[in-house]
């Protein structure tokens, strides 16, 4: 599975070497973390804006949308945050990270990011009895189709121009998406042992 | 156990063992509040919970009022689903698969079997891998908590001794499934297997148990939770997460002692931010010394 997506750098440095953050307010944090040192890259809980400086890449884990909002914003990270985004910073959510980055999430009752130009509908596919598992082709990742864990997972319903569709399911419902350095996926890839995602986000970095 | 999967919908696979357990892995490092109206549950989402947990009264008024505890209205239910786009996680006795059937149909996000309400049955726990909504179970110690999980559990408790705001019992448990998880390490092959005896339960779980240092699935505090310290406390103990019972609800400040108990859940390694959040919070529950409760009316050995 190493092989399908190259090696890839992130600010000049190599997957090796790049400083990865998660972070680490509220959700499957250490899932992401654990996926990320396992493909080599220096991974850290990031729960206070400073340390937004001190990493190459940002990842928004799964977890509940409006407590990783509300936290984020009484411990000032979004404005830092944005910031980063700014400078370029590759910056991917999965799942609640996706609503997080999201600039339209209607009904949404607390502070997001608001980073990514994209509309995201929140609990898209119903309750928890609702979720699923299903196999999706991945733009650009080949091999065997990407199975993918989605748990009262959100859709995204709308997106600007310059949005790349990444996966959508059989239905058409767009659950993965990229806009420049940024990263959208309504499922979960750090729930799984295929980590061809995290390789994918790493290489971001370079584009 | 990795094998059950309940039906399929247009999208895909549902009911998987990876989407009950996924759920509480999405809720790890947040507080799961006790609520008995949709108001409530809105205080609770607006404090920052992960989830809600439905009930008719809170565990302190089922202690006081007494009679049998069972199963909330589903019209109760249903409003404070409404109210709130966080999950709902909502109670059956032990033992009651028609309570536990009833919640799935209703389509609360999480049942807890729970010892709070009066069991039903007092040989067997729901058969919980049959269903499409994951379970959440309390244990006492390592050998309850596997014997849960065995049944189909997807994420273990501390039993604590709800409805008190004494963190005391839910301390002795989450210490108790540590430790032991810790002393696994030390056995060879036949201590593994006496082990799996001794707590009833497939020697592969023990093995697997002993090998990662954690339990298969998410591990929650519950039972006796009342202050930002004793939220911090449990997390430094291991836990994962906290259900908050009567200590919200029965305080002075609701909405600030929610938030204050959620923040320093998340900080819970930073003494001087769990100092500010609970500066002024006003009257916590006032309480019970687990030494004045009759054995008959303790509510943590129920079920085994």
């Amino acid at each position: 599975m190493s092989k399908i997506i190259p090696s890839s750098s992130l600010g000049g440095k190599t997957t090796a070497n790049a400083r990865v953050g998660v972070l680490g307010l509220q959700g499957d944090f250490a899932e992401h973390l654990s996926t990320l040192r396992r493909i080599g890259a220096d991974a850290i809980d990031v729960r206070r804006p400073e340390q937004l400086d001190d990493i190459d890449a940002l990842i928004i884990p799964g977890g509940e949308s409006t407590t990783i909002g509300k936290l984020a914003a009484r411990y000032e990270i979004i404005p830092k945050l944005r910031e980063r985004v700014r400078e370029g910073m590759p910056v991917w959510g999965t799942c609640a990270g996706a609503i997080f980055l999201a600039k339209d999430v209607p009904g949404h009752p607390h502070p997001l990011a608001a980073v990514m130009d994209i509309a995201v509908e929140r609990n898209a596919f119903g309750r928890q009895v609702d979720s699923f598992e299903a196999d999706l082709d991945v733009k650009g990742m080949s091999g065997e189709p990407y199975h993918a864990v989605f748990i009262r997972a959100p859709k995204i319903t709308k997106a600007a121009k310059d949005v790349e569709t990444l996966a959508t399911l059989d239905d058409g419902s767009v659950v993965a998406a990229r806009q420049g350095k940024l990263l959208a996926t309504s499922f979960h890839p750090e729930l799984t042992r295929d980590d061809r995602f995290h390789r994918l986000f790493l290489s971001l970095g370079k584009r | 156990m990795t094998s059950s999967q309940n039906g399929s919908n247009g999208q895909g696979k549902t009911g998987t063992w990876t989407l009950k357990t996924g759920l509480a892995q999405m809720l790890k490092g947040g507080v799961i509040m006790d609520v008995v109206t949709a108001e409530h549950a809105k205080i609770a989402e607006d404090a920052g919970a992960v989830a809600v947990m439905a009930l008719e009264r809170v565990p302190a008024d089922i202690r006081a009022t007494g009679g049998v505890a069972r199963m909330s209205d589903p019209e109760k239910i249903l409003e404070i689903m409404e109210a709130v786009t966080i999950p709902v996680m909502a109670k059956c006795r032990i033992g009651h698969f028609v309570e536990a059937r009833v919640l799935e149909a209703l389509g609360v996000d999480y049942i807890d079997e729970s010892e709070v309400l009066t069991p039903a049955d007092e040989q067997f726990h729901v058969g919980k891998h049959d269903f499409k909504v994951p379970f959440v179970c309390g244990a006492r110690d390592l050998g309850e908590a596997l014997r849960r999980i065995n049944e189909g559990a997807a994420m273990i408790r501390s039993k604590g001794e709800a409805g008190t705001g004494n963190v005391v019992e839910a301390v002795r448990h989450l210490r108790a499934i540590t430790s032991q998880i810790k002393a696994l390490v030390d056995l060879d092959e036949s201590g593994l297997a006496e082990k799996a005896r001794e707590y009833r339960v497939p020697l592969e779980l023990i093995k697997r148990v002993a090998k990662d240092q954690r339990l298969p699935v998410v591990l929650f505090c519950a039972g006796g939770i009342a202050t930002p310290a004793d939220a911090a406390l449990m997390m430094q103990l291991g836990a994962e997460g906290n259900f908050v019972g009567s200590g919200i609800f029965k305080s002075g400040d609701p909405a600030r002692r929610a938030k204050a108990i959620v923040e320093a859940t998340t900080h819970y390694t930073d003494a001087k931010l769990i100092a500010e959040v609970s500066r002024g919070l006003g009257e916590p529950m006032r309480g019970i010394s687990l030494e004045t409760i009759p054995a008959a009316e303790r509510l943590a050995v129920r079920g085994w």
